[in-house]
């Protein structure tokens, strides 16, 4: 039995449906991350896991019990808010022991507690602080801290580093993993960027007009997505009008508008005339000057349109025939092929027959 | 904003600024230097003052400290001052507990509907003065149907009837009336800028509804509490109308001590002194009310 | 959560009818056919027509408009000089003259300047006495919603203006008079009201010189009560809801009270 068990959820605000009968499960000691545009309802799945919401049908069950019945106040369940919700007129030291607090734990068990939060969260030094004197990372340590202190089944966080700037963000991930694989809770994380998503969670959930999409590990998700949505949402991908002309066990051969005929990975159901999207990462899309990429099942002819230079990689917009163009990304330090392209030059682009996949409309 | 040039901020502070500056020095300080003056002087023989030089050497003249030692001397002026300050801390309390749940269900409405309700909050507050109070005259007055009703409960037990007008219970209920909403603007601006996620956060945290209220929202609108204290509590000190019209003969506060004097007994030295006793208390509160109301954090 | 939310509705509602409960009795009572303000006995005009009548109180309130309308337009100049001096130039001891009168309770005001004007300007009280005192008072509010009407305003258009050639006087002229002339009005109108209103501060200045409205009413309600009082009242709330109604549609934010 999952920890966290979604039933059929359906909520509705007048005629819009913020989520149309979602279903998941999420496992104890789990990184589990809801991924989404704005507008999705991931934030509304999560205020109804803390009890901020109620779904208009369907059930959530934690522990195999049903939480309707039960006040947010009364879930073992903390959230780490996006804007931290950090009480202003509180120390770092009474924010972090207020939920010990309000359970009126004696006093000896909330300092020997708020002790070794203090040290766990490096905020020795801070207690007395208010909230205001604190640096945008302490104050998320805080609002960590203050969730975690009577060690909840489950801690959601809502947006928690969207508040942080951009290389800030990158150390908070690296610690959020470490302190959740430490402390063995259950994550709910609920983000609107995708390589934040990506890097922090074991398994993610993409949401779409109060949708599920797909549930799967990160590297399935970017590498096999189930979908045209999650495909363009998660990363970049090209995206080119295609229709089938043969399906066999070990590839599928297809007519490209712009491109002629190419060789792409099976697909299990397709039949001939059957149309639909290629689509192709940008880092699996090679450049050559020559005729290096001749050995290619599929590779064509092109003009660089444009480059944007992005210090580690390159990416190049290259047009071919019929005013298709396709994008490709390129390491600028590659050893050996360390070649830049200009914009103008005369390329090859190509790419190998087991990359790329068709999803049919 | 930016440091305008030194030659032009000058010029323009005192043009610009001169006109209601000279106004206010001759309208209101020199007023007030007077009164301090007047508190040390010896009243004049038919009224008004005593000249500070005197014209011919037999009569009272000259700076004097009498009047304070007057005012120290006889309990019951300290007396007065101290029901007065009584009847304030009454009025501020009152007004407190009915303002408040007033402001939070003004701040917790949706955005549409919090201007109009604000809006009601003023506008019988924009009605005469004299008409608010002369209202309760009405609403107490002996036949009115609540004095009737009242003095009907009572007599079911057998118990005497009542005077509601002319006593301190009317002067309390008109003050508490004419300063509410004094106290209502400055706790609803407060309360309308609480993050609700804070509530939220509490909530999450295991704090039931009794303990938000008191651990997140009633200590972050202290400052509007102090503000709104500030705000009725100093005219509330400074009333005389009100006990003139609505209180009986011992429901003499200090306002109505003040009046009398310039212009019954027409002892203005004395007058002066109790003026300046008053400025002094509510310099207090208004110290005390911004010092408390100082909010520690951001 | 929602059983709390309807114990607030009933705590808020009958603090708005403790507001307006007493008013409403003295406007139902001017339309009473009975000398005494206890029971309903019928409907007339009758104390309306006693009013029209009574020439004393006629004065009074041509006293009060003649007041009013001349204090509000001089303490809308003052107080907007003075918001703009102490916005603009910071300057503070400004900000405490003008602060200190709206501040202080009225009766400290009243009779200080009832010493100031006989024991210093020998002046005999009446007319004059009067609305210099209730200019000191107006002019605080004035100054308060030029000021915040002013810090409303994005900075950089007044250096926009200067970097476009306009002169300091220009830049007034064309761009912060348009702009706070809302605030003005408002101000100005608030000034009107308080000025009409005045009881405390006119008690101590106007000596036996002249007679304004709520003088007029205090002496009324102090010796006989009719229901006389009640239909003056109700004319006066009808004015007072006018002009506060016209200060909101110049100043709305003054209503959501944000100054």
């Amino acid at each position: 039995m999952a920890q966290l068990e979604i039933k059929n959820v359906t909520r509705r605000f007048g005629d819009f449906v913020a989520l149309d009968n979602v279903s998941l499960n999420i496992e104890a000691g789990e990184f589990f991350t809801l991924l989404g545009p704005s507008g999705c309802g991931k934030t509304t799945l999560l205020r109804m896991i803390a009890g901020f919401d109620m779904p208009d049908a369907g059930q959530i069950l934690l522990d195999g019990k049903d939480l309707a019945d039960i006040p947010p106040e009364k879930r073992p369940i903390h959230t780490v808010f996006q804007s931290y919700a950090l009480f202003p007129h509180l120390t770092v030291a009474q924010n972090i022991t207020f939920s010990l607090r309000m359970a009126r734990n004696a006093l000896s068990e909330v300092n020997a507690r708020l002790q070794q939060s203090l040290d766990q969260m490096r905020l020795a030094g801070q207690a007395d602080k208010y909230p205001h004197e604190l640096s945008g990372g302490q104050k998320q340590r805080v609002a960590l801290a203050r969730a975690l202190i009577n060690r909840p089944r489950l801690l959601l966080l809502d947006e928690s580093l969207a508040a942080l700037d951009a290389k800030l963000r990158e150390e908070v991930q690296v610690e959020l993993i470490n302190l959740q694989r430490d402390i063995g809770i259950t994550f709910v994380f609920v983000t609107h960027a995708q390589t934040e998503a990506l890097a922090l969670s074991h398994r993610i959930a993409v949401l779409n007009h109060g949708r599920l999409e797909q549930v799967d590990e990160p590297s399935k998700l970017y590498g096999f997505p189930g979908n045209r949505f999650v495909a363009d949402f998660i990363g970049h991908i090209n995206q080119l009008e295609a229709q089938v002309l043969e399906s066999v066990h070990s590839h599928l051969h297809l007519s490209v508008a712009g491109l002629g005929d190419i060789i792409a990975p099976p697909l299990p159901g397709a039949i001939p005339g059957q149309r639909g999207v290629f689509s192709i990462r940008p880092e699996q899309v090679r450049i050559g000057m020559h005729n290096e990429l001749a050995e290619l099942k599929n590779h064509f002819s092109g003009t660089i349109q444009s480059v944007l230079y992005q210090g580690d990689v390159s990416v190049y917009r290259v047009g071919l025939a019929d005013g298709v163009t396709v994008e490709a990304l390129l390491p600028n330090s590659a050893p050996g092929r360390a070649q830049l392209f200009e914009a103008g030059d005369t390329v090859k682009v190509g790419w190998r027959h087991d990359a790329g996949m068709l999803f049919h409309d | 904003m930016t440091k305008p040039y030194n030659s032009e901020a000058r010029l323009g502070k005192y043009l610009v600024g001169g006109p209601p500056f000279l106004f206010l020095l001759l309208m209101f300080a020199a007023p007030a230097v007077i009164t301090v003056i007047a508190s040390l002087s010896y009243p004049g023989e038919f009224g008004g003052l005593a000249p500070l030089v005197a014209r011919d050497p037999g009569t009272l003249h000259g700076v004097t400290l009498e009047t304070y030692r007057f005012f120290f001397s006889d309990f019951i002026y300290i007396e007065i001052f101290l029901k007065s300050v009584l009847m304030a801390s009454a009025t501020t309390l009152f007004c407190l507990s009915l303002a408040y749940p007033l402001a939070l269900l003004i701040a917790r409405s949706p955005k549409k509907r919090r201007d109009r309700l604000v809006l009601l909050v003023i506008l019988p507050f924009a009605s005469n003065f004299l008409i608010r109070i002369y209202a309760w005259m009405i609403v107490l007055g002996p036949q009115s149907a609540l004095s009737r009703l009242i003095n009907g409960i009572l007599s079911l037990f057998g118990l005497a009837p009542v005077h509601l007008l002319f006593s301190s219970f009317a002067v309390l209920i008109a003050l508490v009336y004419v300063h509410l909403p004094f106290m209502v603007l400055p706790l609803y601006t407060n309360l309308e800028k609480h993050d609700p996620s804070l509530l939220d956060a509490a909530q999450d945290l295991g704090a039931n509804a009794w303990q938000r209220f008191w651990r997140v929202t009633f200590p972050l609108s202290l400052p509007g509490v102090f503000a709104g204290t500030a705000l009725v509590f100093i005219p509330a000190l400074g009333m005389f109308a009100i006990p003139e019209i609505l209180g009986g003969t011992g429901d003499m506060l200090i306002g109505n001590l003040i009046k009398e004097q310039f212009l019954v007994t027409r002892d203005w030295p004395f007058g002066a002194t109790l003026s300046i006793m008053l400025t002094i208390a509510v310099l207090m509160i208004a110290w005390l009310t911004a010092k408390l109301g100082a909010r520690r954090y951001v | 959560m929602y059983s709390s939310r309807y114990g607030l509705w009933a705590a808020a509602l009958a603090v708005y009818a403790f507001l307006y409960l007493p008013l409403a009795i003295v406007v139902a009572y001017s339309f009473n056919d009975s000398r005494l303000n206890a029971e309903w006995v019928g409907f007339t005009w009758h104390w309306y027509q006693v009013l029209l009548h009574d020439e004393d109180m006629l004065i009074a309130a041509g006293n009060s408009l003649l007041i009013a309308l001349v204090s509000s337009l001089i303490s809308t100049v003052l107080g907007t000089l003075a918001g703009i001096a102490i916005y603009r130039y910071d300057f503070k001891l400004l900000n405490f003259l003008v602060m200190a009168p709206v501040a202080m309770p009225e009766i400290l005001l009243g009779v200080s300047l009832l010493l100031f004007y006989i024991q210093v300007l020998n002046l005999t009280l009446g007319m004059l006495s009067v609305l210099l005192a209730h200019i000191v008072f107006s002019i605080g509010f004035v100054a308060i919603v030029v000021r915040a009407g002013l810090a409303a305003l994005d900075v950089s258009i007044f250096e926009a203006a200067r970097d476009l050639g306009a002169s300091p006087w220009q830049t007034f002229r064309h761009v912060t008079y348009p702009l706070i002339l809302p605030c003005m009005i408002a101000g100005g109108l608030m000034a009107f009201t308080l000025s009409i209103d005045d009881f405390v501060v006119t008690f101590f200045t106007a000596g036996v010189g002249v007679q304004t409205l709520p003088l007029h009413i205090y002496s009324m309600i102090k010796t006989s009560v009719t229901p006389e009082v009640n239909a003056v009242s109700t004319l006066l709330m009808l004015l007072t809801l006018a002009l506060i109604l016209a200060a909101a549609r110049f100043a709305p934010d003054m209503l959501k009270g944000k100054y």
